[in-house]
């Protein structure tokens, strides 16, 4: 419900939202100039958990970065593991083996349901419906394990190497996350969609709710669900295509609404569709190394390049400058929230303030990557 | 009996401690509720099934201090957690448990109910208004208007029931339901003709979670939106007040469906009526209300006042007409 | 026409000097390529020719195996042409060799691919221009360097093309007493093509117009490189520090900085 703002402007108020409050997940703060409840005005506030992980690559080796990458979007801190680790494979003109590229496709698939999973719960604990989240973190929690097993940590994974992956993957991690896909598939009909997406409530929430055009998607550099559920089919593992991917079947969810709804339902496909991704890899897992030869100290040419993966929030960019050292001689981490979040305060304008804290909620923000 | 000093001290004392123990329990039933609901145990540490937790919360609550922060109203905001238990407690003299078990039978209590409920909401206006915080004062704002258009429907579907009933005084109300379910008001068959008063019962019950602020209305405390609300300058006792206030509304409100709708200590197969039923029915309609909160998402204030306004007043006007047509004319 | 085609074409119009230059230089390859793959045709129709008749020579008894070795070769070597002709980004390449092994070997007569070829890295500083870099190992493909007054530009010609600003990356060369402000510009409708627009300006006076007003994203991103690296854009409407606190006067990425 978006009405034309008509006041005088001492008759607004300035609301601090955050940097701590429950709806900003994280140490997000957005100034919101208020009439009443609707937002005159929305400007975030970044830079409360900022660690400049940029000047931190500068000052090491590109191995010694390696642990700074899950410590940006910790929830899908594979694709970060990725992102960086295809630059520096891009600089130095390193070949991964084959079975190394499968294991990292389906582990980082993996880490997108478990970040779009804790995304869903979050999302509607923000709507004030607290079980949802409860049954998402169950699921994720089988994800966690599964992870854990084969990179040895739970949340900041720091798993691939420049060349491959650090170990293999065994026969428990197979049938595990085989047992794990049959388990999802039976619990997102009747434990999401049946009580949650279904819910009248819910879909009043956010059916017209935050609607993001195309025109703004493009100019604000939107990527990732925010940008498919504003119609546009872009993902770059389809459109980009790198590692495995132009070799397995998947869909692209899209969805032509551009409201919270359109964002919430990508999501979820998503989950499903990352599910056929793991299936198909573990199908088709080919044998041989899983780590090529790499001298032990990196000294690519000069050079610039960029690397894109799709994290589960959008397009991860690294740009990667070298001048021939043994370290970045400058790493520019392009974080897709940034720019998804960039567009919160000209959409949020008019919004009220319940309906523009679901529309944070369905940009799926993820503070410590905006700030990094 | 009347006369004698032990009645009033009895149902004093009596109704002080159900009511604290029901403030108190309620807390751990809806945190053993909710548990279970999110497939967890709940709590579990503080004795049998966690079943001294409220007294550990308790103690825990009255050793904190309660913080006065600058610049708000003082006497307020001291006042309005008193003000939210005080009412509620209040209540309870007029709500008939059973044949007898009464504080004081006054003709007009269900009027007296309605009018003590609507000291309740002030309690959130002026702790609201005296936090001097502005996500107190929205959730003043929201509440006051949220019990105003919550309100209305509700009364008129209790007008309902009066005209049915013929009475205000709860016990009549109760006492003209007796005798197995199907005398109840919610399936009252007046003149051997239907009286369709589930769709009363319908509106009064949505109507009471919005009159007590739980999910999916509760406005008011939006945590995700507003902190806790009115609740957000709130430490020690002040916040336990108002807590308490919450579940001791809710205990009302299943009170008050229980009397008007559900035949009060009545069996469902009119055997043994007593005060036992009459508790059963209140904690079902209680648990019901947990396991709402537990299941939805929370609604939108406009779309709340919208669904007051422009769906439960015209639906209960009319189902007050369509009553009046059946009593009159058949 | 490509879009990468398109694009480089669109770009050169900030280039007068390289447009003209290249027209003529791509109007020469072409008629070279021609004559490289007519000459190519020749000489692998004489190879065949000459395989046929050292087959038949052999043949009598084990004509099988002769035909076998010598089939597999040809499309292999049409990959090579393929992976030469570069810059194809994976997928479209992926199709192409799907395609050209498909095709007969006379049809490699028309201009092997519709890409631009990949520059030649320059000798010494490099001139302002646009650079087609190979994707797979740059990341991106074109490559554009122009004076800092041309980044607008530059923006708004991507801007009516239909492109998005990913991504504002400032660098700082100290050695060379420069600071590099990098676009990256990138499509989301499907064609795959990747811009990156850089521009230097001199440490002591670090000031590029503002771009904020074609790409609202820009705003972000710029006042992030503003307060990192000090870079004045000129004409932003809030150039105040983002992830620094409010109140920062150093930047942090600045290859001097000590804290």
């Amino acid at each position: 419900m978006t009405v034309p703002i008509q006041c005088a402007p001492d008759e607004t108020f300035v609301l601090n939202l955050g940097p701590q409050h429950p709806a900003t997940h994280g140490v997000l703060r957005v100034k919101l100039t208020m009439d009443g409840e609707y937002v005159v005005k929305a400007e975030p506030v970044l830079g409360y958990i900022h660690r400049m992980h940029e000047k931190m690559a500068e000052s090491g080796t590109f191995a010694q970065f390696m642990g700074n990458t899950p410590r940006m979007d910790y929830l899908s801190a594979l694709s970060y593991n990725q992102g960086y680790v295809m630059a520096v494979e891009r600089a130095a003109g390193i070949q991964v083996p084959e079975r190394a590229e499968y294991i990292r496709t389906i582990t980082v698939e993996l880490n997108r349901i478990s970040s779009h999973l804790l995304w869903f719960g979050a999302f509607v604990l923000d709507l004030g419906g607290f079980t949802p989240l409860l049954y998402a973190f169950d699921d994720r929690e089988k994800i966690l394990d599964l992870l854990e097993h084969v990179t040895g940590s739970r949340l900041t994974y720091c798993y691939y190497r420049f060349g491959g992956v650090y170990n293999d993957i065994d026969d428990d991690f197979i049938t595990g996350t085989r047992a794990f896909i049959k388990r999802l598939r039976s619990r997102l009909p009747s434990q999401y969609h049946d009580l949650v997406t279904g819910n009248i409530i819910l879909i009043k929430r956010l059916k017209d709710i935050g609607i993001i055009s195309q025109e703004i998607c493009r100019k604000y550099g939107a990527t990732g669900p925010v940008l498919r559920g504003s119609g546009i089919k872009y993902d770059v593992r389809r459109n980009e295509p790198y590692s495995i991917y132009p070799e397995l079947k998947f869909d692209i969810p899209c969805y032509k609404e551009c409201d919270s709804m359109a964002r919430y339902m990508v999501r979820m496909d998503e989950i499903e569709q990352s599910l056929r991704i793991i299936e198909q890899a573990l199908d088709k897992l080919p044998g041989g190394p899983v780590q090529a030869k790499v001298p032990k100290t990196l000294k690519p040419a000069a050079v610039d390049c960029y690397a894109n993966v799709e994290a589960a929030r959008g397009s991860f960019g690294c740009r990667l400058v070298c001048d021939g050292d043994k370290g970045p001689y400058r790493l520019k981490l392009r974080s897709p929230t940034y720019s998804n979040l960039s567009l919160f305060g000209e959409v949020a304008e008019g919004m009220l303030l319940a309906d523009a804290l679901a529309f944070m909620g369905s940009l799926d923000l993820v503070i410590p990557e905006i700030d990094r | 009996m009347e006369t004698s000093i032990w009645r009033p001290i009895l149902f004093l004392v009596g109704i002080m401690a159900f009511a604290g123990v029901n403030a108190a329990w309620l807390g751990w039933c809806e945190r053993k509720g909710a548990g279970h609901i999110q497939r967890r145990i709940g709590p579990k540490e503080v004795g049998p099934y966690g079943l001294w937790q409220p007294l550990a919360d308790g103690i825990k609550l009255m050793t904190k201090q309660l913080l006065v922060p600058q610049g708000v109203d003082g006497i307020l905001f001291r006042v309005a957690p008193v003000l939210m238990m005080i009412p509620a407690i209040t209540s309870m003299v007029a709500i008939p448990f059973s044949e007898g078990l009464q504080a004081r039978a006054i003709d007009l209590s269900v009027l007296l109910i309605f009018a003590l409920a609507s000291i309740g909401m002030m309690a959130i206006l002026l702790g609201g208004w005296a936090s001097n915080n502005k996500y107190s004062l929205i959730s003043a704002a929201r509440s006051v208007s949220q019990n105003i258009a919550y309100e209305i429907p509700m009364l008129i579907t209790v007008i309902t029931i009066v005209m049915v009933s013929g009475s205000m005084n709860m016990e009549e109300i109760a006492k003209d339901q007796m005798g197995g379910f199907w005398h109840w008001n919610i399936f009252r068959v007046e003149n051997g003709t239907f009286l369709y008063m589930w769709i009363s019962f319908l509106i009064f019950f949505i109507c009471s979670v919005a009159e007590t602020n739980r999910a999916p209305f509760d406005m008011a405390e939006a945590e995700s939106e507003l902190v806790a609300g009115h609740m957000t300058e709130y430490s020690s006792m002040g916040f336990g007040l108002f807590m308490m206030g919450e579940y001791l509304n809710i205990v009302v409100g299943a009170c008050l469906t229980t009397v008007l709708f559900l035949g009060g200590w009545d069996c469902p197969l009119g055997l043994l009526p007593g005060v036992w039923w009459f508790l059963l029915k209140i904690y079902i309609l209680i648990f019901s209300f947990i396991w709402i909160r537990w299941t939805y998402p929370r609604t939108q204030i406009y779309k709340l006042l919208n669904l007051s306004w422009k769906v439960l007043i015209p639906f209960s006007l009319v189902n007050l007409l369509v009553t009046a047509v059946f009593l009159k004319v058949f | 026409m490509s879009i990468l085609r398109e694009t480089k074409w669109a770009l050169l119009e900030l280039f007068p000097e390289q447009k003209a230059g290249e027209a003529d230089a791509e109007k020469a390859a072409r008629e070279k390529a021609k004559a490289d793959a007519l000459a190519k045709i020749e000489a692998e129709a004489k190879a065949k020719a000459e395989a046929e008749a050292k087959a038949k020579a052999k043949s009598e008894g084990k004509e099988g195996e002769a035909a076998s070795s010598d089939s597999p070769k040809k499309p292999s070597k049409v990959q090579e042409t393929a992976a030469e002709s570069a810059s194809v980004d994976l997928a479209a390449k992926v199709k192409g060799e799907a395609a050209k092994q498909a095709a007969p070997v006379e049809e490699i007569e028309e201009p092997e691919s519709d890409e631009p070829p990949i520059s030649l890295e320059p000798e010494g500083a490099r001139p302002y221009g646009v650079m087609v870099r190979s994707y797979a190992a740059r990341g991106y493909h074109l490559d554009v360097f122009c004076a800092p007054d041309q980044v607008v530009a530059a923006a708004e010609l991507l801007d009516g093309a239909g492109f998005s600003l990913e991504a504002v990356t400032g660098v700082d060369w100290i050695k060379e007493e420069q600071l590099e402000v990098v676009y990256d510009y990138n499509r989301t409708d499907g064609q795959l093509c990747r811009v990156a627009v850089r521009t230097r300006v001199p440490r002591s006076a670090p000031e590029v117009p503002t771009v904020s007003h074609i790409f609202s994203g820009a705003n972000w991103h710029e006042r992030e490189t503003h307060e990192f690296f000090g870079i004045v854009f000129q004409g932003h409407p809030y150039l105040v520090p983002l992830l620094l606190p409010e109140d920062a006067d150093f930047h942090p990425l600045l290859k001097d900085f000590t804290p």
